[in-house]
Parts: structure tokens; C-alpha cells; sequence
């Protein structure tokens, strides 16, 4: 295992940010952005999580083979989204929401 | 062995049948156990504990055969009963099924097959002992408590909103012992990528690695979901965060989709272990090459693929829109082909190979053609029409039990019996060892087999009476609970010749088949760094010799020289006991 050094500062620098992107989050719940609500949480959220995986946890400095293994997992995550989106996606195609107790 | 007869072979030879220092006597007490870190003896201690979790599984079993003997609930009430389902449930897939086949042969074989000395993070193995251990306990205390009637898929609004049931805790348990799976899989992961002996290139990794390494994909990238979606349970159940329940803007089939995305994947951490068994036990007691093994191996990585896309399967009748469960449905015709490229390899290496009745090789035949009934009765469930007639019945009850107690469970015994004398340094008794496998293959086919009847039928699962009006339904329950009487005592068999034969049991030679895995170029049982001198591998996989070729010119350089008999030639050695 090769180590990075990094600097404490980055550290600090990627902290600050978290926490300033917390408290965006809460400060975004205050508005309804009426359909993009889903977009923007979503937004923050995945930019703490390229955070988080990119300098915490040393993504950005490891092998490219990291980079597949990393890569494969969003596959995986896209895979659980994807096919569930399937689901309710297409429950209402029917109209009158064949068999189905929900019709949100 | 006459074959070999130089001084050094029969040094060899000697050094192999009689180890004197072994990872079994290199230390001794409780603590030289329990702190350990070699991957052979946290094997044992799985091995100690899988047991302990399958008896209390087993028991519920029976308590469940017994009360369905007669029509009417007259054993126990409704709500026992579904405490004693969902107990057999989670106690059989979380802490048996799941954990078996990789912590126990898994944790013991895989550095030996690559001509490692231990696994890639020794303590982190003894971490996921550890983890399972406390995870157990826990879900055992809320067994002991007052225990759950969730049914083992602890699906919602039942388990957040109405079941006064220990339900949290249990979660809790299977939370954590997660953990422990995911543990175990990164260590294999890591150990087959980076600690291979060297010539031992990735095509001739046994395929027991093969079958490994897919299972480990499944446990680092399934584990996870399944952890949360217990976690969103609890929070949901005790803090009432809106995440399942429509009053509180949630939706429960989210948590089938959730819960499912692993619990399927999780059907193919039982199973694929034991293909990877079966894989060396038919190549060994053949004697001839796997045939396509690439095939064969590949097989494994698109189960563990496919695994992942099949999930809505289990919700055609759940409200899902129908349109996905076509989709689903497709893709669960799909993985029928990977598992029949397994089925048919096998029986082709078979085919004109010399073929030996030796109890591993018995389980192997029960689990390709109990497998193949699963298997095709899966085809039967992804159907979509025909899934809403037998759905949540005894067909799918039956389905289950095939794949996993006909696949599973005697894959898990076979290769316990073909691995047993590398464990321990004992044969276990062959004729007793035959006729256990024979009274658990009666056993199993007479208690599941008419549970396809029944299940066709319309006999629901889950349910502690049937009408006494059906008359041909208790001859089928009756049949079905003789049977898992029988498969209860088969079960018990091996449990006392494996206890008797760590101390009675013929001495076992270095090499008892002979195979060609690395594992057996080591004595039995193998000193605690595995090898004296890292192997370096010079030939294929399986490279076998026929009978025949073998009692002329040797078991061949790969057939491992130490020790090496033909079951033929068995006799020559026992009177050489001390």
C-alpha cells in the first residue's frame, strides 16, 4: 500500500465544506422548489458524498484499480435505482393503477 | 502406495501420514483457540458455531413438521406458530445458510488451493468470528426473549406497525453479523487477488475459488443494502421516520425491493459455495478434467450478476407495476443459464470418467439432480402467470427447500466428508458415511417432494391448519413430516462419525483420493503455515489420469506424490496405523 500524504489543510478545507453543505441542506428544506425539491437534495447530497469518497478515503490518490472497484459500486447502486424505478415508473400505466394499493 | 518407491518419495510419503507438529497441536487451550489467527482454526470455530445455529434451526424445523401432521392447530396456537416459522427462518438463512459453506470450507481451503500461508487480514477474519458470534447472540436472546413472528423477511407494515415482537432486536443481530459476511468477503477477494503461490495464474484456480470469489462480489455489494433496509426498519418502527408507511408518505413495497435486492443475491451466497464444491468433488472423484472450466468459472461470475437483476421476482403479486415484472421475470429465465452450464458440465465431465461412489461423490450426485429440481421449479415461479397461482405456497416452500437443502446443505456435507481427512487427520467410516448420505437423500425427497403436491394444490405456506376436509392433504403432510424424520436422523449420523473419528478414525494420508489441489501436496492435517515451501504451480487445473493410466505410470506429477492412494489401493495402508 503506497501512502499519500495529505495535507492537514486539506482535510480542514474539505470539513468546512461538509458542514457548509449541512447546513445548505437544511437551509434548502425551508424552500419548495416544487419538482426540482428531489434535484437539489439530491445534488447536495451526492457532493458531500465525492467529498467524503474523493479525499476521506483517498479515492483520488489510489490505483486506477480502486478507480474500477469504486466504479463498479455506483454501477450496482444504479442497478437498485434503475430497476426499482421500473416499478414505479410504470405503475400507473395502466390507468387505474392495476392491482396496486398506491397511487402516489 | 507402490508406484513410488525412491527414499525421498517414501520420506515424503512418511512425512504426510504422520505430521508431527500441526496446526491442531502447535498450540493448546481455550485461549490459543479463541485469539487465534490462522485461517484453519477460525474455520473450526465456525464450523463449531454454523452447527450450533443449524441444531437450533433444525429444531424449529421439527417443531413446524410435527404440528402440520394433523390438520387442526392443536399443537400450538396460530401466533406460536408463526414464532416457530420465522425462528427457523432466520436462524437457518441468516446464521447457517449464508455463513456456512464460506466461513467454514471456505475459510479453511481458500489459502491452501492458491499456496497462501493465510488469508490476506488474519485478524480481520477473526473480527467476522467475532461479529457473526455477537450478531448471533443477539438474535438468539430475541429468540429466548419472547421471539418474532415476522416470518424471516420481516416485511412491513406488519414488523414496523403492529408485531409487538422483538423485532428490533432480532434486526439488530442480522444488522450486525452482516458485517461479519462482508468481512469474509473482502478478505477472499483480496487473498485470490494478491497472495496466489506463483504459476497459479487465474485459469488454474480451482473453481471452488471461482465459485468464492463470485460469492464474495455478492456479500461486499448485497450486504450493505440489506443492512440499511433492517436500519430503516428499526428507525421507522421506534422513531416512526416515514420511509415505509403511507401515512407517513412512505411505501411498504419499497421495502420488498429493498429487502429482496439482497435476499436474492443472498440465494446465491448459499448456493454458489456449494457449486464450487461440487466443481472439485466431481473433477476429484472422476478423475478427469472439469470439463469447459471456463466456462464453469465464468458461470459463477454471471450468477452473481445476474443474482442482482431478478429481485422483483418475488413481488408479482405485491403491487408491482406489471410492466417491471415482466422485465423481472425475463431476467430470472436468464439465470436458469448459467446454472444449467453448471449442470451440464458436470455431467459431462462424468461422462466416461471413473466414476467413484465415495460419500462425496454421493452428495455430489444428490445435489446435481436435487439442484436441477430446484432449479427448474424456480423456472416455474418466474413465470408470471403461473407465479400467482402457486405463489406463497408450499411449491414455493418445496422450490426453496430443493435448491437449498438438496443444493446447499449437501453440498456442505459433501464437501465436509471429501475435506474432512485434510481437517482433522482422520478418515471418517465410508460405509456408515454412505449410508448417512443415502438415508438423508431418502429423507430430504420424501419430506419436500409432496410439498410441490401440496403447494399445487393451494396449500398456503405460513399456515398452522388446512382443511380436514382434504383428505389427500394429510396424507402429504404426513408423508412430509415421516420424511423430515428420517433427514433429522440422517442429519444425526454424520454428527456422531465425525465426532468419533477425530479420535477413532483411520489415520489419513496426505492425499486420500488423490487430487491434484494444492491443498493435498500438504500433510494431513497441515502444519499451521500450510506449507514448509511455497508451491510453485506447474500444471493445469484437474490435470487427472484415469484409473486406468494411474495404476500403470503413477498418479502423475500433479496427482500429489505424498501419500497418494487410489481408493482402489485403500487397503494397502490402514494396517500401517500405529
Amino acid at each position: 500500500m503506497s501512502e499519500h500524504i495529505v495535507p492537514r489543510s486539506t482535510y480542514y478545507l474539505v470539513f468546512g465544506a461538509l458542514i457548509v453543505l449541512t447546513a445548505v441542506t437544511v437551509a434548502a428544506a425551508n424552500f419548495d422548489f416544487g419538482p426540482m425539491n428531489d434535484v437539489v437534495a439530491m445534488t447536495i447530497a451526492v457532493t458531500k458524498m465525492m467529498l467524503v469518497l474523493l479525499f476521506f478515503m483517498h479515492v483520488r490518490y489510489s490505483s486506477r484499480l480502486i478507480w474500477v472497484i469504486v466504479a463498479s459500486m455506483f454501477f450496482w447502486l444504479i442497478i437498485l435505482l434503475l430497476l426499482t424505478l421500473t416499478d414505479y415508473a410504470s405503475r400507473d400505466w395502466f390507468g387505474a393503477n392495476v392491482g396496486g394499493i398506491m397511487s402516489r | 502406495m507402490s508406484t513410488q518407491t525412491t527414499p525421498e518419495a517414501r520420506a515424503q510419503e512418511w512425512r504426510g501420514r504422520f505430521p508431527t507438529v500441526n496446526y491442531l497441536n502447535a498450540d493448546y487451550g481455550i485461549k490459543s483457540w479463541l485469539l487465534t489467527k490462522d485461517h484453519k482454526r477460525i474455520g473450526i470455530l465456525y464450523l463449531i458455531s454454523v452447527t450450533f445455529f443449524f441444531a437450533i434451526g433444525g429444531a424449529y424445523a421439527a417443531a413446524i413438521r410435527l404440528e402440520l401432521l394433523t390438520p387442526l392447530g392443536d399443537l400450538m396456537q396460530s401466533h406460536t406458530y408463526n414464532k416457530v416459522f420465522t425462528h427457523h427462518g432466520i436462524m437457518m438463512v441468516f446464521f447457517f445458510l449464508i455463513p456456512s459453506i464460506p466461513t467454514t470450507l471456505g475459510n479453511f481451503l481458500v489459502p491452501m488451493m492458491i499456496g497462501a500461508k493465510d488469508l490476506a487480514f488474519p485478524r480481520i477474519n477473526l473480527l467476522s468470528w467475532y461479529i457473526y458470534m455477537v450478531g448471533g447472540a443477539l438474535t438468539f436472546a430475541a429468540l429466548l426473549f419472547g421471539g418474532v413472528d415476522t416470518g424471516w423477511t420481516f416485511y412491513v407494515p406488519y414488523s414496523t406497525n403492529f408485531s409487538n415482537t422483538y423485532v428490533t432486536l432480532a434486526g439488530l443481530g442480522i444488522f450486525i453479523n452482516g458485517f461479519s459476511s462482508i468481512l469474509t468477503g473482502l478478505n477472499f477477494i483480496v487473498t485470490v487477488h494478491t497472495m496466489r503461490a506463483p504459476g497459479m495464474t487465474w485459469f488454474r484456480l480451482p473453481l471452488f475459488i471461482w465459485s468464492h470469489y463470485a460469492t464474495s462480489l455478492v456479500m461486499i455489494l448485497g450486504t450493505p443494502v440489506i443492512a440499511i433496509t433492517i436500519l430503516l426498519l428499526a428507525l421507522e418502527r421506534v422513531a416512526h421516520v416515514g420511509i415505509f408507511d403511507p401515512a407517513l408518505g412512505g411505501d411498504p413495497v419499497l421495502f420488498q425491493h429493498m429487502f429482496w435486492f439482497y435476499s436474492h443475491p443472498a440465494v446465491y451466497i448459499m448456493v454458489l459455495p456449494g457449486m464450487g464444491v461440487i466443481s472439485e468433488i466431481v473433477a476429484t472423484h472422476t478423475r478427469k478434467p472439469i470439463f469447459g472450466y471456463s466456462f464453469v468459472a465464468f458461470s459463477s461470475l454471471a450468477i452473481a450478476v445476474f443474482g442482482f437483476l431478478v429481485w422483483g421476482h418475488h413481488l408479482f403479486v405485491s403491487s408491482q407495476s406489471v410492466y417491471a415484472g415482466m422485465i423481472f421475470s425475463l431476467i430470472s429465465f436468464v439465470v436458469a443459464i448459467p446454472s444449467a452450464v453448471k449442470v451440464f458440465n458436470w455431467t459431462a465431465t462424468m461422462y466416461k470418467g471413473s466414476l467413484s461412489y465415495d460419500t462425496p461423490m454421493l452428495y455430489a450426485y444428490a445435489f446435481i439432480g436435487l439442484f436441477t429440481i430446484g432449479g427448474m421449479t424456480g423456472l416455474f415461479l418466474a413465470a408470471l402467470g403461473l407465479d400467482i397461482h402457486v405463489h406463497d405456497t408450499y411449491f414455493v416452500v418445496a422450490h426453496f427447500h430443493y435448491v437449498m437443502v438438496g443444493g446447499q446443505v449437501l453440498a456442505f456435507l459433501g464437501g465436509l466428508h471429501n475435506w474432512w481427512p485434510k481437517m482433522t487427520g482422520r478418515m471418517y467410516p465410508e460405509g456408515w458415511a454412505r449410508f448417512a448420505a443415502l438415508v438423508i437423500f431418502v429423507g430430504f425427497n420424501l419430506t419436500f417432494f409432496p410439498q410441490f403436491l401440496l403447494g399445487y394444490m393451494g396449500m398456503p405456506r405460513r399456515y398452522h391448519a388446512y382443511p380436514p376436509g382434504e383428505p389427500m392433504w394429510q396424507v402429504l403432510h404426513v408423508m412430509s413430516t415421516g420424511g423430515a424424520s428420517i433427514l433429522g436422523i440422517g442429519l444425526l449420523i454424520p454428527g456422531v462419525y465425525f465426532i468419533w473419528s477425530m479420535r477413532y478414525g483411520r489415520f489419513a494420508p496426505a492425499n486420500p483420493w488423490p487430487a491434484t489441489g494444492l491443498e493435498w501436496r500438504t500433510p494431513s492435517p497441515p502444519p499451521t503455515e500450510n506449507f514448509a515451501v511455497t508451491p510453485v504451480v506447474t500444471w493445469e487445473a484437474y490435470e487427472y489420469r484415469p484409473v486406468e493410466e494411474m495404476e500403470v505410470v503413477g498418479p502423475g506429477a500433479p496427482d500429489a506424490p505424498a501419500g497418494g492412494q487410489h481408493p482402489a489401493n485403500r487397503g494397502v495402508e490402514t494396517e500401517e496405523q500405529p
